[in-house]
Protein backbone atom coordinates (compact mmCIF):
# COMPACT_ATOMS: atom_id res chain seq x y z
CA UNK A 1 0.00 0.00 0.00
CA UNK A 2 1.40 3.36 -0.99
CA UNK A 3 1.75 5.86 1.79
CA UNK A 4 -0.55 8.87 1.68
CA UNK A 5 0.34 12.25 3.09
CA UNK A 6 -2.37 11.93 5.73
CA UNK A 7 -0.89 8.67 6.87
CA UNK A 8 0.32 9.06 10.48
CA UNK A 9 3.42 7.05 9.71
CA UNK A 10 4.64 9.73 7.35
CA UNK A 11 4.49 12.33 10.05
CA UNK A 12 6.47 10.12 12.33
CA UNK A 13 9.17 9.71 9.70
CA UNK A 14 9.11 13.41 9.14
CA UNK A 15 10.07 14.29 12.71
CA UNK A 16 13.62 15.44 12.62
CA UNK A 17 15.83 17.30 15.01
CA UNK A 18 17.30 20.59 14.02
CA UNK A 19 20.96 21.34 14.38
CA UNK A 20 21.54 23.36 17.48
CA UNK A 21 24.55 25.31 18.70
CA UNK A 22 25.30 24.64 22.35
CA UNK A 23 27.74 26.75 24.28
CA UNK A 24 29.78 24.82 26.80
CA UNK A 25 31.80 27.05 29.07
CA UNK A 26 33.71 29.22 29.70
CA UNK A 27 32.34 28.66 33.20
CA UNK A 28 31.53 25.00 32.80
CA UNK A 29 33.04 22.91 35.60
CA UNK A 30 34.18 20.09 33.34
CA UNK A 31 36.10 22.25 30.92
CA UNK A 32 39.03 22.55 33.36
CA UNK A 33 39.10 26.28 33.65
CA UNK A 34 37.98 28.89 31.22
CA UNK A 35 37.61 26.94 28.01
CA UNK A 36 34.62 27.61 25.82
CA UNK A 37 33.41 24.95 23.45
CA UNK A 38 30.81 25.63 20.82
CA UNK A 39 29.11 22.34 20.02
CA UNK A 40 27.06 21.85 16.89
CA UNK A 41 24.63 19.18 17.95
CA UNK A 42 22.03 17.11 16.22
CA UNK A 43 20.00 15.69 19.08
CA UNK A 44 22.53 13.98 21.29
CA UNK A 45 25.14 13.68 18.57
CA UNK A 46 27.88 16.28 18.32
CA UNK A 47 28.69 17.02 14.71
CA UNK A 48 31.35 19.68 15.24
CA UNK A 49 33.23 21.21 18.15
CA UNK A 50 35.04 24.48 18.12
CA UNK A 51 37.19 25.38 21.11
CA UNK A 52 37.59 29.07 21.93
CA UNK A 53 40.55 29.91 24.10
CA UNK A 54 42.25 33.04 25.35
CA UNK A 55 40.20 33.84 28.45
CA UNK A 56 43.26 33.39 30.64
CA UNK A 57 45.75 35.17 28.40
CA UNK A 58 48.16 37.06 30.66
CA UNK A 59 50.71 38.22 28.07
CA UNK A 60 53.50 36.13 29.63
CA UNK A 61 55.61 36.31 26.47
CA UNK A 62 55.38 40.08 26.26
CA UNK A 63 56.25 40.40 29.94
CA UNK A 64 59.26 38.17 29.31
CA UNK A 65 60.68 40.82 26.98
CA UNK A 66 60.90 43.22 29.90
CA UNK A 67 62.35 41.00 32.61
CA UNK A 68 65.60 39.13 33.10
CA UNK A 69 65.38 35.33 32.91
CA UNK A 70 65.43 34.89 36.67
CA UNK A 71 62.73 37.48 37.12
CA UNK A 72 60.58 35.60 34.63
CA UNK A 73 60.73 32.32 36.57
CA UNK A 74 57.55 33.11 38.59
CA UNK A 75 55.66 33.60 35.33
CA UNK A 76 56.53 30.08 34.21
CA UNK A 77 54.95 28.35 37.19
CA UNK A 78 51.81 30.37 36.72
CA UNK A 79 51.42 28.83 33.27
CA UNK A 80 50.88 25.23 34.24
CA UNK A 81 49.98 25.93 37.85
CA UNK A 82 49.50 22.26 38.64
CA UNK A 83 53.07 21.40 37.72
CA UNK A 84 54.95 24.57 38.61
CA UNK A 85 58.17 22.71 39.37
CA UNK A 86 58.31 21.14 35.92
CA UNK A 87 57.67 24.48 34.24
CA UNK A 88 60.47 26.10 36.25
CA UNK A 89 62.72 23.26 35.19
CA UNK A 90 61.99 23.77 31.48
CA UNK A 91 62.77 27.47 31.63
CA UNK A 92 65.86 26.97 33.81
CA UNK A 93 67.30 24.43 31.38
CA UNK A 94 66.60 26.70 28.42
CA UNK A 95 68.45 29.62 30.02
CA UNK A 96 71.29 27.33 31.05
CA UNK A 97 71.50 26.09 27.49
CA UNK A 98 72.00 29.63 26.23
CA UNK A 99 74.54 30.37 28.96
CA UNK A 100 76.18 26.96 28.52
CA UNK A 101 76.02 26.53 32.26
CA UNK A 102 76.85 23.12 33.69
CA UNK A 103 75.30 21.87 36.88
CA UNK A 104 76.89 19.67 39.51
CA UNK A 105 75.79 16.08 39.79
CA UNK A 106 74.04 16.77 43.06
CA UNK A 107 72.01 19.62 41.60
CA UNK A 108 70.84 17.36 38.79
CA UNK A 109 69.67 14.63 41.14
CA UNK A 110 67.90 17.24 43.23
CA UNK A 111 66.06 18.36 40.12
CA UNK A 112 65.03 14.79 39.33
CA UNK A 113 63.56 14.40 42.82
CA UNK A 114 61.64 17.65 42.58
CA UNK A 115 60.48 17.21 38.97
CA UNK A 116 59.22 13.67 39.53
CA UNK A 117 57.43 14.64 42.73
CA UNK A 118 55.83 17.41 40.72
CA UNK A 119 54.78 14.86 38.14
CA UNK A 120 53.07 12.74 40.81
CA UNK A 121 51.22 15.76 42.18
CA UNK A 122 50.15 16.84 38.71
CA UNK A 123 48.94 13.40 37.62
CA UNK A 124 47.00 13.08 40.88
CA UNK A 125 45.07 16.22 40.02
CA UNK A 126 44.63 15.00 36.46
CA UNK A 127 43.18 11.76 37.73
CA UNK A 128 41.03 13.43 40.37
CA UNK A 129 39.58 15.96 37.95
CA UNK A 130 38.89 13.23 35.42
CA UNK A 131 36.89 11.35 38.03
CA UNK A 132 34.92 14.53 38.73
CA UNK A 133 34.25 15.02 35.02
CA UNK A 134 32.73 11.58 34.86
CA UNK A 135 30.61 12.11 37.94
CA UNK A 136 32.58 10.29 40.57
CA UNK A 137 33.52 12.49 43.48
CA UNK A 138 35.43 10.24 45.87
CA UNK A 139 38.64 9.73 43.82
CA UNK A 140 39.07 13.48 44.06
CA UNK A 141 39.26 13.31 47.85
CA UNK A 142 41.62 10.35 47.81
CA UNK A 143 43.93 12.06 45.33
CA UNK A 144 43.97 15.41 47.09
CA UNK A 145 44.73 13.75 50.41
CA UNK A 146 48.01 12.44 48.98
CA UNK A 147 48.75 15.55 46.92
CA UNK A 148 48.52 17.60 50.08
CA UNK A 149 51.47 15.65 51.49
CA UNK A 150 53.54 16.40 48.39
CA UNK A 151 52.67 20.07 48.69
CA UNK A 152 53.74 19.97 52.34
CA UNK A 153 57.10 18.60 51.25
CA UNK A 154 57.42 21.30 48.60
CA UNK A 155 56.46 23.93 51.13
CA UNK A 156 59.26 22.74 53.37
CA UNK A 157 61.73 22.97 50.51
CA UNK A 158 60.82 26.36 49.08
CA UNK A 159 58.07 27.97 51.12
CA UNK A 160 55.34 27.86 48.48
CA UNK A 161 52.60 25.38 47.86
CA UNK A 162 51.54 26.10 44.31
CA UNK A 163 53.77 28.62 42.55
CA UNK A 164 57.18 27.49 43.65
CA UNK A 165 59.83 29.28 41.57
CA UNK A 166 62.15 26.78 43.22
CA UNK A 167 64.15 25.56 40.25
CA UNK A 168 65.82 28.59 38.74
CA UNK A 169 68.48 29.08 36.07
CA UNK A 170 71.69 27.88 37.70
CA UNK A 171 70.20 25.46 40.18
CA UNK A 172 67.62 25.78 42.93
CA UNK A 173 66.89 28.65 45.27
CA UNK A 174 67.80 26.64 48.36
CA UNK A 175 69.06 23.25 49.40
CA UNK A 176 66.66 20.72 50.88
CA UNK A 177 66.12 21.15 54.63
CA UNK A 178 67.41 18.60 57.12
CA UNK A 179 65.47 15.38 57.21
CA UNK A 180 63.57 16.18 54.02
CA UNK A 181 64.83 13.11 52.17
CA UNK A 182 63.71 10.86 55.00
CA UNK A 183 60.25 12.45 55.05
CA UNK A 184 60.09 12.13 51.28
CA UNK A 185 60.90 8.43 51.28
CA UNK A 186 58.46 7.89 54.15
CA UNK A 187 55.83 9.51 51.99
CA UNK A 188 56.69 7.27 49.04
CA UNK A 189 56.45 4.16 51.21
CA UNK A 190 53.08 5.27 52.40
CA UNK A 191 51.92 6.43 48.97
CA UNK A 192 52.80 3.40 46.88
CA UNK A 193 50.09 1.08 48.29
CA UNK A 194 47.52 3.86 47.91
CA UNK A 195 47.90 3.68 44.12
CA UNK A 196 46.03 0.37 44.33
CA UNK A 197 43.08 2.31 45.74
CA UNK A 198 43.09 4.58 42.71
CA UNK A 199 43.07 1.56 40.43
CA UNK A 200 40.12 0.16 42.35
CA UNK A 201 38.30 3.51 42.30
CA UNK A 202 38.78 4.34 38.65
CA UNK A 203 41.12 2.30 36.46
CA UNK A 204 39.27 -0.98 36.91
CA UNK A 205 35.88 0.49 37.79
CA UNK A 206 33.25 -0.93 35.45
CA UNK A 207 31.39 2.39 35.08
CA UNK A 208 34.61 4.24 34.44
CA UNK A 209 35.61 1.75 31.77
CA UNK A 210 32.17 2.06 30.14
CA UNK A 211 32.54 5.83 30.04
CA UNK A 212 36.08 5.92 28.66
CA UNK A 213 36.85 2.75 26.69
CA UNK A 214 36.69 3.32 22.95
CA UNK A 215 35.79 6.97 23.45
CA UNK A 216 37.83 9.58 21.62
CA UNK A 217 40.12 7.10 19.93
CA UNK A 218 43.17 8.70 18.41
CA UNK A 219 45.51 6.96 16.02
CA UNK A 220 49.26 7.50 16.42
CA UNK A 221 49.35 9.29 13.06
CA UNK A 222 46.66 11.72 14.12
CA UNK A 223 48.41 12.37 17.42
CA UNK A 224 51.70 13.18 15.71
CA UNK A 225 49.98 15.28 13.03
CA UNK A 226 48.46 17.50 15.71
CA UNK A 227 51.66 17.63 17.71
CA UNK A 228 50.17 15.88 20.72
CA UNK A 229 52.80 14.94 23.26
CA UNK A 230 53.16 13.42 26.68
CA UNK A 231 50.62 10.89 27.96
CA UNK A 232 48.27 11.82 25.10
CA UNK A 233 50.84 10.67 22.55
CA UNK A 234 51.98 7.66 24.53
CA UNK A 235 48.37 6.66 25.11
CA UNK A 236 48.20 6.12 21.36
CA UNK A 237 51.08 3.67 21.56
CA UNK A 238 53.91 5.95 20.43
CA UNK A 239 57.05 5.16 22.40
CA UNK A 240 58.43 8.66 22.77
CA UNK A 241 59.48 10.39 25.94
CA UNK A 242 61.92 13.28 26.09
CA UNK A 243 63.43 11.94 29.28
CA UNK A 244 65.00 9.31 27.06
CA UNK A 245 64.79 10.83 23.57
CA UNK A 246 65.23 14.51 24.30
CA UNK A 247 68.21 16.77 24.13
CA UNK A 248 71.35 15.75 25.93
CA UNK A 249 71.15 18.67 28.32
CA UNK A 250 67.87 17.24 29.57
CA UNK A 251 68.45 13.49 29.24
CA UNK A 252 71.75 13.64 31.13
CA UNK A 253 69.68 14.39 34.22
CA UNK A 254 68.23 10.89 33.88
CA UNK A 255 71.46 9.16 32.89
CA UNK A 256 71.84 5.89 34.69
CA UNK A 257 68.29 5.83 36.00
CA UNK A 258 66.40 2.64 35.35
CA UNK A 259 63.00 3.41 33.92
CA UNK A 260 60.94 2.14 31.07
CA UNK A 261 58.84 4.50 28.98
CA UNK A 262 55.16 3.92 29.67
CA UNK A 263 53.63 3.09 26.30
CA UNK A 264 52.13 0.03 24.74
CA UNK A 265 54.80 -1.88 22.84
CA UNK A 266 54.20 -5.19 21.12
CA UNK A 267 50.67 -5.24 22.45
CA UNK A 268 51.47 -4.81 26.14
CA UNK A 269 52.54 -2.23 28.68
CA UNK A 270 55.77 -2.55 30.69
CA UNK A 271 55.58 -5.48 33.10
CA UNK A 272 57.92 -4.15 35.77
CA UNK A 273 55.10 -3.78 38.29
CA UNK A 274 51.83 -5.43 39.01
CA UNK A 275 49.62 -3.18 36.91
CA UNK A 276 45.90 -3.84 36.51
CA UNK A 277 45.07 -5.55 33.22
CA UNK A 278 43.79 -3.65 30.20
CA UNK A 279 40.03 -4.21 29.88
CA UNK A 280 38.94 -5.91 26.68
CA UNK A 281 36.70 -2.99 25.68
CA UNK A 282 39.58 -0.53 25.64
CA UNK A 283 41.12 0.30 22.28
CA UNK A 284 44.63 1.67 21.99
CA UNK A 285 44.48 5.46 21.80
CA UNK A 286 41.16 5.91 23.58
CA UNK A 287 40.47 7.96 26.69
CA UNK A 288 41.03 4.99 28.98
CA UNK A 289 44.54 4.41 27.65
CA UNK A 290 45.49 8.06 28.10
CA UNK A 291 44.34 7.82 31.71
CA UNK A 292 46.13 4.52 32.21
CA UNK A 293 49.44 5.90 30.95
CA UNK A 294 49.15 8.69 33.52
CA UNK A 295 48.47 6.26 36.33
CA UNK A 296 51.44 4.12 35.33
CA UNK A 297 53.65 7.16 35.17
CA UNK A 298 52.83 7.84 38.80
CA UNK A 299 54.29 4.45 39.71
CA UNK A 300 57.27 5.16 37.48
CA UNK A 301 57.80 8.54 39.13
CA UNK A 302 57.78 6.93 42.58
CA UNK A 303 60.56 4.62 41.38
CA UNK A 304 62.53 7.50 39.91
CA UNK A 305 62.29 9.60 43.08
CA UNK A 306 63.54 6.62 45.13
CA UNK A 307 66.53 6.21 42.83
CA UNK A 308 67.17 9.96 42.85
CA UNK A 309 67.12 10.11 46.66
CA UNK A 310 69.80 7.38 46.79
CA UNK A 311 71.96 9.22 44.30
CA UNK A 312 71.42 12.64 45.77
CA UNK A 313 72.50 11.62 49.24
CA UNK A 314 75.84 10.33 47.96
CA UNK A 315 76.48 12.77 45.10
CA UNK A 316 79.20 15.39 45.17
CA UNK A 317 78.89 19.08 44.49
CA UNK A 318 76.42 21.74 45.60
CA UNK A 319 72.70 22.07 45.02
CA UNK A 320 73.35 24.66 42.30
CA UNK A 321 73.65 28.34 42.97
CA UNK A 322 71.23 30.46 40.93
CA UNK A 323 72.70 32.86 38.38
CA UNK A 324 72.72 36.55 39.26
CA UNK A 325 69.52 38.42 38.63
CA UNK A 326 71.15 40.59 35.98
CA UNK A 327 73.44 38.05 34.33
CA UNK A 328 74.22 39.15 30.79
CA UNK A 329 72.96 36.68 28.23
CA UNK A 330 75.19 35.87 25.28
CA UNK A 331 73.93 36.81 21.83
CA UNK A 332 72.05 33.93 20.29
CA UNK A 333 68.99 31.82 20.70
CA UNK A 334 68.14 28.58 22.41
CA UNK A 335 65.15 26.27 22.28
CA UNK A 336 64.67 23.45 24.69
CA UNK A 337 61.83 21.06 25.37
CA UNK A 338 61.32 19.05 28.49
CA UNK A 339 58.88 16.32 29.37
CA UNK A 340 56.40 18.08 31.63
CA UNK A 341 53.53 16.00 33.05
CA UNK A 342 51.18 17.18 30.30
CA UNK A 343 53.57 16.83 27.40
CA UNK A 344 56.54 18.50 25.84
CA UNK A 345 56.97 21.96 27.23
CA UNK A 346 59.31 24.07 25.14
CA UNK A 347 60.90 27.42 25.82
CA UNK A 348 62.51 29.56 23.16
CA UNK A 349 64.82 32.37 24.18
CA UNK A 350 66.26 34.93 21.77
CA UNK A 351 68.91 37.25 23.14
CA UNK A 352 70.70 40.19 21.60
CA UNK A 353 73.41 40.32 24.26
CA UNK A 354 71.57 42.18 27.01
CA UNK A 355 70.50 40.77 30.32
CA UNK A 356 66.88 41.08 29.19
CA UNK A 357 65.84 38.66 26.44
CA UNK A 358 64.82 40.00 23.05
CA UNK A 359 62.03 37.48 22.75
CA UNK A 360 60.65 34.74 24.95
CA UNK A 361 58.35 32.05 23.64
CA UNK A 362 56.63 29.25 25.46
CA UNK A 363 55.53 26.24 23.46
CA UNK A 364 52.65 24.85 25.39
CA UNK A 365 51.91 21.14 25.35
CA UNK A 366 48.22 21.53 26.22
CA UNK A 367 47.81 24.05 23.40
CA UNK A 368 48.61 21.32 20.88
CA UNK A 369 46.80 18.61 22.84
CA UNK A 370 43.64 20.70 22.90
CA UNK A 371 43.73 21.47 19.19
CA UNK A 372 42.90 17.84 18.47
CA UNK A 373 39.51 18.00 20.26
CA UNK A 374 37.66 19.11 17.15
CA UNK A 375 38.83 15.94 15.47
CA UNK A 376 38.15 13.62 18.43
CA UNK A 377 34.69 14.93 19.30
CA UNK A 378 33.23 14.73 15.82
CA UNK A 379 30.32 12.30 15.95
CA UNK A 380 30.43 11.57 19.65
CA UNK A 381 27.65 12.05 22.21
CA UNK A 382 27.40 15.25 24.22
CA UNK A 383 28.09 13.28 27.40
CA UNK A 384 31.35 12.06 25.88
CA UNK A 385 32.72 15.55 25.31
CA UNK A 386 33.78 16.00 28.97
CA UNK A 387 35.19 12.46 28.91
CA UNK A 388 37.39 13.36 25.94
CA UNK A 389 38.45 16.79 27.18
CA UNK A 390 39.21 15.35 30.61
CA UNK A 391 41.36 12.60 29.15
CA UNK A 392 43.56 15.23 27.49
CA UNK A 393 44.20 16.69 30.97
CA UNK A 394 44.47 20.32 29.96
CA UNK A 395 45.33 23.33 32.08
CA UNK A 396 44.07 26.58 30.64
CA UNK A 397 46.80 28.64 32.26
CA UNK A 398 49.30 26.91 30.07
CA UNK A 399 47.25 27.15 26.89
CA UNK A 400 46.57 30.87 27.10
CA UNK A 401 49.81 31.82 28.86
CA UNK B 1 67.01 -3.03 42.95
CA UNK B 2 66.60 -3.00 39.19
CA UNK B 3 64.07 -5.61 38.11
CA UNK B 4 64.75 -7.68 35.04
CA UNK B 5 63.30 -6.44 31.80
CA UNK B 6 64.29 -2.80 32.29
CA UNK B 7 66.57 -2.23 29.41
CA UNK B 8 65.99 1.38 28.50
CA UNK B 9 69.10 2.69 30.18
CA UNK B 10 71.20 0.13 28.33
CA UNK B 11 69.69 1.18 25.04
CA UNK B 12 70.37 4.81 25.77
CA UNK B 13 74.08 3.96 25.82
CA UNK B 14 73.81 2.40 22.39
CA UNK B 15 71.79 5.33 21.08
CA UNK B 16 72.38 5.86 17.39
CA UNK B 17 73.97 9.22 16.78
CA UNK B 18 71.35 11.41 15.15
CA UNK B 19 71.93 13.33 11.93
CA UNK B 20 73.72 16.61 12.40
CA UNK B 21 73.04 20.08 11.07
CA UNK B 22 75.58 19.88 8.26
CA UNK B 23 74.03 16.77 6.74
CA UNK B 24 70.58 18.41 6.78
CA UNK B 25 72.00 21.49 5.11
CA UNK B 26 73.81 19.59 2.36
CA UNK B 27 70.69 17.57 1.60
CA UNK B 28 68.54 20.68 1.45
CA UNK B 29 71.06 22.57 -0.70
CA UNK B 30 71.28 19.63 -3.04
CA UNK B 31 67.51 19.63 -3.40
CA UNK B 32 66.67 23.31 -3.37
CA UNK B 33 69.89 25.12 -4.29
CA UNK B 34 69.51 28.86 -4.00
CA UNK B 35 66.23 28.65 -2.15
CA UNK B 36 68.24 27.94 0.99
CA UNK B 37 69.26 31.53 1.65
CA UNK B 38 71.28 31.13 4.80
CA UNK B 39 72.29 28.91 7.65
CA UNK B 40 74.18 28.84 10.89
CA UNK B 41 75.48 25.47 11.94
CA UNK B 42 77.56 26.82 14.83
CA UNK B 43 74.52 28.20 16.60
CA UNK B 44 73.28 26.43 19.74
CA UNK B 45 70.42 25.07 17.65
CA UNK B 46 71.61 24.85 14.02
CA UNK B 47 69.23 26.69 11.74
CA UNK B 48 68.52 26.91 8.05
CA UNK B 49 66.96 29.93 6.39
CA UNK B 50 64.56 29.34 3.54
CA UNK B 51 63.26 31.76 0.90
CA UNK B 52 59.63 32.63 1.73
CA UNK B 53 58.29 31.53 -1.66
CA UNK B 54 59.61 27.97 -1.33
CA UNK B 55 58.75 27.31 2.32
CA UNK B 56 55.96 24.87 1.47
CA UNK B 57 58.10 22.73 -0.84
CA UNK B 58 60.92 22.63 1.69
CA UNK B 59 58.50 21.74 4.49
CA UNK B 60 56.96 19.00 2.38
CA UNK B 61 60.40 17.61 1.59
CA UNK B 62 61.50 17.72 5.23
CA UNK B 63 58.41 15.83 6.29
CA UNK B 64 58.21 13.25 3.54
CA UNK B 65 61.84 12.45 2.79
CA UNK B 66 62.65 8.92 3.94
CA UNK B 67 65.86 9.98 5.69
CA UNK B 68 64.63 13.17 7.33
CA UNK B 69 61.02 12.34 8.39
CA UNK B 70 60.38 15.53 10.35
CA UNK B 71 56.95 14.38 11.45
CA UNK B 72 56.54 16.62 14.48
CA UNK B 73 56.23 20.38 14.27
CA UNK B 74 57.12 21.54 17.77
CA UNK B 75 56.61 25.23 17.57
CA UNK B 76 56.14 28.24 15.33
CA UNK B 77 57.31 31.55 16.72
CA UNK B 78 57.36 35.03 15.29
CA UNK B 79 60.26 37.27 16.25
CA UNK B 80 60.11 40.96 15.47
CA UNK B 81 63.45 42.69 14.81
CA UNK B 82 62.81 46.38 15.13
CA UNK B 83 64.21 49.21 17.24
CA UNK B 84 62.32 52.48 17.25
CA UNK B 85 65.27 54.63 18.29
CA UNK B 86 67.25 55.33 15.06
CA UNK B 87 70.57 55.70 16.91
CA UNK B 88 70.24 52.31 18.56
CA UNK B 89 68.88 50.77 15.37
CA UNK B 90 72.05 51.78 13.49
CA UNK B 91 74.12 49.77 15.99
CA UNK B 92 71.89 46.70 15.92
CA UNK B 93 73.63 45.06 12.98
CA UNK B 94 70.45 44.07 11.15
CA UNK B 95 67.79 45.70 9.04
CA UNK B 96 64.30 45.74 10.56
CA UNK B 97 62.54 42.51 9.64
CA UNK B 98 60.37 39.83 11.11
CA UNK B 99 61.30 36.17 11.42
CA UNK B 100 59.09 33.13 11.51
CA UNK B 101 60.89 30.29 13.25
CA UNK B 102 59.79 26.69 12.81
CA UNK B 103 61.13 24.17 15.29
CA UNK B 104 60.69 20.70 13.85
CA UNK B 105 61.79 17.29 15.01
CA UNK B 106 61.41 13.67 14.12
CA UNK B 107 59.92 11.13 16.49
CA UNK B 108 61.26 8.10 14.63
CA UNK B 109 64.70 9.47 13.75
CA UNK B 110 65.12 11.51 16.94
CA UNK B 111 66.69 14.59 15.39
CA UNK B 112 65.59 18.19 15.19
CA UNK B 113 66.11 21.27 13.08
CA UNK B 114 65.22 24.95 13.07
CA UNK B 115 63.87 26.50 9.88
CA UNK B 116 63.65 30.25 9.61
CA UNK B 117 61.94 32.52 7.16
CA UNK B 118 62.73 36.22 6.97
CA UNK B 119 59.90 38.56 6.06
CA UNK B 120 59.63 42.33 5.74
CA UNK B 121 57.88 43.97 8.67
CA UNK B 122 55.13 45.25 6.40
CA UNK B 123 54.10 44.00 3.00
CA UNK B 124 55.42 46.31 0.24
CA UNK B 125 56.79 48.56 3.02
CA UNK B 126 53.30 49.93 3.57
CA UNK B 127 52.59 50.19 7.26
CA UNK B 128 49.48 48.26 8.20
CA UNK B 129 49.81 45.75 5.37
CA UNK B 130 50.68 42.44 7.02
CA UNK B 131 53.55 40.43 5.56
CA UNK B 132 52.49 37.16 3.99
CA UNK B 133 53.83 33.63 4.10
CA UNK B 134 52.28 30.39 2.94
CA UNK B 135 50.64 28.26 5.58
CA UNK B 136 52.05 24.82 6.40
CA UNK B 137 48.91 23.69 8.20
CA UNK B 138 48.17 21.09 5.51
CA UNK B 139 51.59 19.52 6.14
CA UNK B 140 51.52 19.59 9.95
CA UNK B 141 48.12 20.12 11.52
CA UNK B 142 49.84 21.58 14.58
CA UNK B 143 50.52 24.63 12.46
CA UNK B 144 46.82 25.46 12.34
CA UNK B 145 46.63 26.90 15.85
CA UNK B 146 50.24 27.99 15.99
CA UNK B 147 49.84 30.09 12.87
CA UNK B 148 46.72 31.64 14.30
CA UNK B 149 48.70 32.56 17.37
CA UNK B 150 51.55 34.08 15.37
CA UNK B 151 49.01 36.01 13.30
CA UNK B 152 47.31 37.20 16.46
CA UNK B 153 50.39 38.31 18.34
CA UNK B 154 52.99 39.11 15.69
CA UNK B 155 50.85 40.15 12.74
CA UNK B 156 51.87 37.78 9.97
CA UNK B 157 49.28 36.67 7.46
CA UNK B 158 49.43 32.99 6.55
CA UNK B 159 47.98 32.55 3.10
CA UNK B 160 45.87 29.44 2.44
CA UNK B 161 45.27 28.99 6.14
CA UNK B 162 41.83 27.35 6.59
CA UNK B 163 40.62 29.65 9.37
CA UNK B 164 42.93 32.56 10.15
CA UNK B 165 41.39 34.34 13.13
CA UNK B 166 42.76 35.73 16.34
CA UNK B 167 43.12 33.00 18.93
CA UNK B 168 44.31 34.49 22.23
CA UNK B 169 43.22 38.11 21.95
CA UNK B 170 39.57 39.08 21.45
CA UNK B 171 38.42 39.21 17.84
CA UNK B 172 38.10 42.99 17.81
CA UNK B 173 41.52 43.65 19.31
CA UNK B 174 43.60 46.28 17.53
CA UNK B 175 47.29 45.76 16.90
CA UNK B 176 49.77 42.93 17.23
CA UNK B 177 51.10 42.82 20.81
CA UNK B 178 54.41 41.08 20.23
CA UNK B 179 55.55 43.65 17.67
CA UNK B 180 58.22 45.86 19.16
CA UNK B 181 56.40 49.07 18.17
CA UNK B 182 53.10 47.94 19.68
CA UNK B 183 51.31 50.39 21.90
CA UNK B 184 48.72 49.37 24.45
CA UNK B 185 45.32 50.76 23.51
CA UNK B 186 44.17 53.49 25.86
CA UNK B 187 40.75 51.99 26.17
CA UNK B 188 39.00 48.74 25.30
CA UNK B 189 35.20 48.59 25.66
CA UNK B 190 35.27 51.04 28.52
CA UNK B 191 38.20 49.35 30.30
CA UNK B 192 41.12 51.67 30.88
CA UNK B 193 44.31 50.35 29.29
CA UNK B 194 46.88 52.48 31.07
Amino acid sequence: MALQMEDPRVIEFDVRTDEMLVNMGPQHPSTHGVLRLVLRTDGEIVSAVEPHIGYLHRCAEKIGENLTPRQWVPYTDRMDYLAGMNMNLGWALCVEKLLDHQLSEKAQHLRVIIAEMGRIASHLVGMAAYGLDLGSFSPFLYAFREREKILDLFEEACGARLTYSYITPGGCTADLPNGWLQRCSDFLDQFEPVIQDYHALLTTNAIFIKRTADIGTMSPQLAIQYGCTGPVLRGSGVDYDLRRDGEERYTEMYDGYAFEIIAERDGHYPKDHDYPPVPKDAVLGDSWHRFYVRMLEVVQAVDLVRQAIDRYSTALGDYGVPIKLTTKLPKGEAYLETEAPRGQMGFYLVSNGNSIPWRVRARSSCFCNLSVTAELCRGCLIADVPAIIGSLDIVMGEIDR
Amino acid sequence: MIPAGRTDSVFSLLKIKPMTGSSFLSRLQQQFGEKITGSNLDAIDPWVEVAPDSLVEVAQFLRNDAELVFDLLNCISGVDYFIADPKKAAKAGWEPHIEVVYHISSISKKHSLVVKVKLPRWKDEQEGQLPEIASVSHIWRTADWHEREVYDLCGIRFTDHPDLRRILCPEDWVGYPLRKDYEMPLEYHGIRGR
